[in-house]
């Protein structure tokens, strides 16, 4: 990737893609927009710095995280990623109050049974007790 | 002095960004009424992760009335990020994602028994059908008592 090829990040920012590039890895020459709009929310050099203290087993999804907030961002300016995650947990609190009415009424059922069974215990307890 | 009396004074009213960058905080400074100097922490982070001058485009490409809600958004993803290097906000996401295919799940699964207790109920609620008189029937091995009917629909015998 370094001598022939530059990645994406080295052909937008316009350098010589060297050898060890940081970005070369994640940013390939194919994928452009990709890298450009990772530049445009968090610009190369913090990119950068994020992935130079990362070890290099965790830097993939560092990058692909990056890329899904970088998109978020520009499809809402204003609220980004914390847009989707307020969207998430407000289905997870619906969710909640759901299983909390499921609940209730399993409950109820279960009730309804022992209440139901309870009788019939009462009278074998009764039967047993005249056969002594 | 005086003149260097209103410029202490001036410099004390930087906001945190402008502290941070050690630069005159002007009348305009588009960051100064989301990032006080009272807060300085809350800029440092997202100076890290974003950067003061992306910061400050994406707010000047917003209308005033949205920037405070943008710079608060920026604030959370910065913090988020630099608590989790790797995954930052997006690991919220992943994170309540799977919470609600937990939730979901389990959802269905009461809802499942309930619809089992509701069958029980309404099958337990319908009159017996009268038993069906059969002549009975001498075989080789003498007169037959008649064998209980084997329901496919109800193999637990719930009916009975």
């Amino acid at each position: 990737m370094g001598g022939n090829t530059p990645c994406a990040s080295c052909k937008l920012l316009r350098r010589r893609c060297a050898k060890e590039c940081i970005f070369a890895p994640y940013f390939p020459p194919e994928d452009p927009h990709k890298f450009a709009i990772v530049h445009k929310v968090f610009g190369a050099s913090n990119v950068s710095k994020m992935l130079q203290d990362l070890p290099v087993h965790q830097r993939a999804d560092a990058v692909s995280s990056l890329v899904y907030e970088a998109n978020a961002r520009m499809r809402d300016p204003v609220y980004g990623c914390v847009g989707a995650i307020s969207y998430l947990q407000h289905q997870v609190s619906q969710l909640q109050m759901q299983l909390a009415v499921a609940q209730a009424e399993i409950l109820c059922f279960q009730m309804q049974q022992q209440d139901s069974s309870s009788p019939s215990m009462a009278q074998k307890e009764c039967s047993h007790k005249s056969s002594l | 002095m005086s003149s260097s009396n209103s410029v202490e004074g001036s410099y004390s009213k930087r906001c945190a960004a402008c502290k941070h960058l050690r630069r005159r905080c002007a009348e305009d400074c588009v960051l100064a009424p989301y990032f006080p100097a009272t807060h300085p922490e809350r800029f440092e982070c997202v100076h890290k992760i974003f950067g003061a001058g992306n910061v400050a485009r994406m707010l000047k490409t917003l209308p005033v009335q949205e920037r405070a809600q943008a710079a608060d958004s920026l604030s959370a993803e910065a913090y988020w990020r630099v608590r989790d290097p790797v995954y930052g906000s997006t690991g919220i996401v992943i994170q309540t994602n799977q919470e609600i295919s937990a939730t979901q799940c389990e959802l269905a699964k009461i809802r499942a028994q309930i619809s089992m207790y509701e069958a029980r109920r309404a099958s337990e609620q319908q009159p017996p059908p009268p038993p069906a008189v059969l002549p009975q029937q001498q075989g080789p091995l003498g007169p037959q008592e008649s064998m209980p009917m084997f329901e496919p629909n109800d193999p637990f015998n719930f009916l009975n």
